[in-house]
């Protein structure tokens, strides 16, 4: 993507089977137990590519935050395994784990969830700081790339003085600064306006995309649906289109 | 992250404030209610204190304060002087009489009479006159609050004159003395002119109070006095805790301000906690984002917890600081609040209740950051 975020020393992960960057297999979700029970998702098998942007779309409550809750690493499946770039995340427990979704993946989330009290730069920076950079190194990387996502005279705006979709935008360089190999977005435009939703959602295609990132965006927001290369469609806690080419991406392609 | 931290401490500054000001208050609460509850039970024993020259108390076995005594006889003084390693050992009257001001002001007051040729038990410290003036005819110090009670108008002046018992008292001195208990005035005077002016009594002797020679270890001179004597000889501090003792056991005093210092523990405390746990609560979110971003428990408590010794300690200085300031300014505005102030023990121990309470509060916070699914994150 950049020349800020290459420069950043951090080791990489050897993809193998280059073209796939995520893998589910037979991933299921139970929440509660008991009598309480509830299963979220049905033996869930699934690829996300690298170098494109992938769909994530279905109806409310079909499972859609809840499988890339467990594609990221933030949830525990109750059955099946994730694989991340060659790395089995079952592999991976507690600290190591954690270690691991601080260097590879980055978050964009529809609350933009940008800490109040830091500005811009601050917030960009926050990623290179958990990954024990130096502020003052963490804060010029995170600059160049606030400028990337055309937002280089606000770095030293708190969120509180930005919009909605500066906002985002923010959050979207918040998410790539580190140079993640995986990137997921849920809802990133449900917050916004449908203008500053598609400028964010091509912002997303334009400085996300890369070669060795798979980038998952969960969206309703039937307005962007042609912006993606591929589609995943769920319902009911099943996949039942895993990863239609949208008609644009052949039209690229 | 100490950095964020920090940040997120005090970003939105009312909120910082707020936070902080609610440990400031609840240790306010704390280290002013206990410090007036020590002050105001100190005073059971001002008049004790402030006799300095003595290191033993004799008194009957029933005298157990030092308002309600049981009077010793004549002879007890020299039977305590023919103890050895007794150096000297002089009488001492403290009572209450009532004291009529020419303009026909009366108050009740505490009179105290000091050894005729010695005048142990005289006033420390003098504001107007000498001690020496005692000597004179019909002399009294009295104290200066006091002075002020008897007579309320015009200049403080020495040559006025009471009357107690139907005899003639002239004023020829002021000073300073360590509050009373009741806001009565202290009046001092030989020990011979304090018999005429309390009601004649076949014994009028209130204490021997006196010096263990040199050489002599004091607790086995005090140990043989009693046994001699059959009365009860205390050093000071013994005398001390004994009245203390005697008030904490036979009033409400304890009960009713236990009741308030309680209160004020209890408020002071939940409020300190509260608002740190309010503050924790109102940042799950950004905790819950720092988490989703691999930010890992230990540094996250790291964080929690520097954030907590920011607030505590600020809080801390902020409130005792407060504390110090109640006591300064309001000892000029009311004698009754003179002579109470902040003890470096009760600042101690607000300190080590401000730690507790961080400590609680923080554990209650962690114990939310830590179980914080990540995947909140996602929710809105
Ligand atoms: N922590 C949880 N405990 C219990 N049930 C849960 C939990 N999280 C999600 N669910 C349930 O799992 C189902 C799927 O939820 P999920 O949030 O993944 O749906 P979604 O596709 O993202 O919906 P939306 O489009 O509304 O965001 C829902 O029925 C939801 O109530
Ligand atoms: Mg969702």
């Amino acid at each position: 993507m950049s020349v800020a975020v290459e420069s950043i020393a951090r080791p990489r992960l050897v993809a193998e089977g280059a073209g796939v960057g995520v893998s589910c297999r037979g991933v299921v979700k139970d929440f509660g137990d008991g009598q309480t029970r509830l299963r979220v998702l049905h033996d869930i098998d699934v690829e996300v590519m690298t170098s494109e942007l992938t769909l994530l779309v279905g109806p409310s409550g079909c499972g859609k935050t809840t499988l890339i809750s467990i594609i990221a690493g933030l949830l525990d499946p109750t059955a099946g395994d994730v694989e991340l770039f060659g790395v089995r995340q079952s592999k991976l427990r507690g600290r190591a784990l954690v270690d691991f979704r601080a260097a590879n993946v980055g978050f964009v989330f529809q609350q933009y969830n940008l800490l109040p009290a830091l500005t811009a730069a601050e917030n960009v920076a926050v990623p290179l700081m958990i990954l024990r950079q130096k502020r003052s190194t963490a804060l010029e990387a995170a600059r160049e790339v606030l400028a990337q996502v055309g937002l280089g005279d606000k770095a030293d705006s708190r969120p509180s003085q930005l919009s909605g979709g500066q906002q985002q935008r923010v959050a979207i360089a918040r998410a790539l600064v580190h140079g993640p190999r995986l990137l997921v977005c849920d809802e990133p435009t449900a917050a916004l306006d449908a203008h500053s939703g598609r400028t964010v959602m091509e912002l997303l295609r334009q400085v996300a995309v890369e070669p060795d990132r798979s980038v998952i965006v969960v969206t309703h927001d039937s307005r962007v649906l042609e912006l993606g290369d591929r589609t995943i469609e769920m319902a009911d806690g099943s996949v039942v289109a895993p990863g239609v080419e949208s008609p644009r991406h052949s039209e690229v392609a | 992250m100490r950095w964020i931290a920090w940040k997120m401490l005090t970003g939105d500054r009312a909120k910082y404030l707020g936070t902080v000001f609610g440990v400031a208050f609840g240790v306010l609460l704390i280290a002013q209610q206990t410090s007036i509850f020590v002050g105001i039970i100190g005073r059971t024993a001002s008049q004790i204190v402030d006799v300095r020259e003595p290191d033993f108390w004799v008194m009957d076995p029933y005298t157990q304060n030092a308002d309600d005594i049981k009077p010793l006889a004549a002879s007890d003084l020299y039977r305590v002087r023919g103890v050895e390693g007794v150096e000297w050992a002089v009488p001492l009257f403290k009572g209450q009489v009532r004291a009529r001001t020419s303009t026909g002001h009366f108050w009740q007051s505490i009179l105290i009479g000091v050894d005729d040729q010695s005048l142990v038990g005289a006033p420390p410290k003098m504001l107007q006159g000498d001690v020496a003036d005692l000597r004179r005819p019909d002399a009294v110090i009295v104290d200066e609050i006091g002075y002020r009670l008897l007579w309320p108008e015009g200049q403080i002046e020495l040559g006025r004159e009471l009357e107690m018992n139907d005899r003639r008292a002239v004023v020829v001195g002021i000073c300073d003395v360590s509050s009373p208990f009741f806001t009565f005035p202290v009046m001092f005077t030989r020990y011979s002119l304090a018999m005429g002016y309390v009601p004649p009594q076949r014994r009028q002797m209130s204490f021997v109070v006196g010096r263990v020679s040199k050489g002599f270890d004091q607790e086995e001179v005090l140990a043989d006095i009693s046994e001699q004597t059959k009365l009860v000889a205390y050093d000071d501090d013994q005398f001390f805790w004994t009245i203390i003792g005697y008030y904490l056991r036979n009033t409400g005093i304890p009960v009713n301000f236990g009741i308030t210092i309680a209160l004020g523990f209890i408020v002071g405390a939940a409020i300190a906690g509260q608002t740190f746990y309010l503050f924790t609560l109102e940042n799950l979110k950004q905790f819950g984002a720092l988490k989703a971003m691999g930010l890992a428990n230990p540094r996250l408590v790291g964080m929690v917890l520097l954030q907590a010794a920011i607030v505590g300690i600020v809080g801390y200085c902020l409130g005792i600081g407060m504390t110090a300031a109640f006591f300064e300014f309001t000892a000029d505005l009311n004698p009754n609040l003179r002579g109470l102030y902040l003890l470096p023990q009760i600042a101690l121990g607000a300190a080590a209740t401000v730690v507790v309470i961080v400590i609680i509060a923080s554990v209650m916070s962690l114990r939310k950051v830590l179980v914080l699914e990540p995947a909140v994150v996602f929710r809105g």
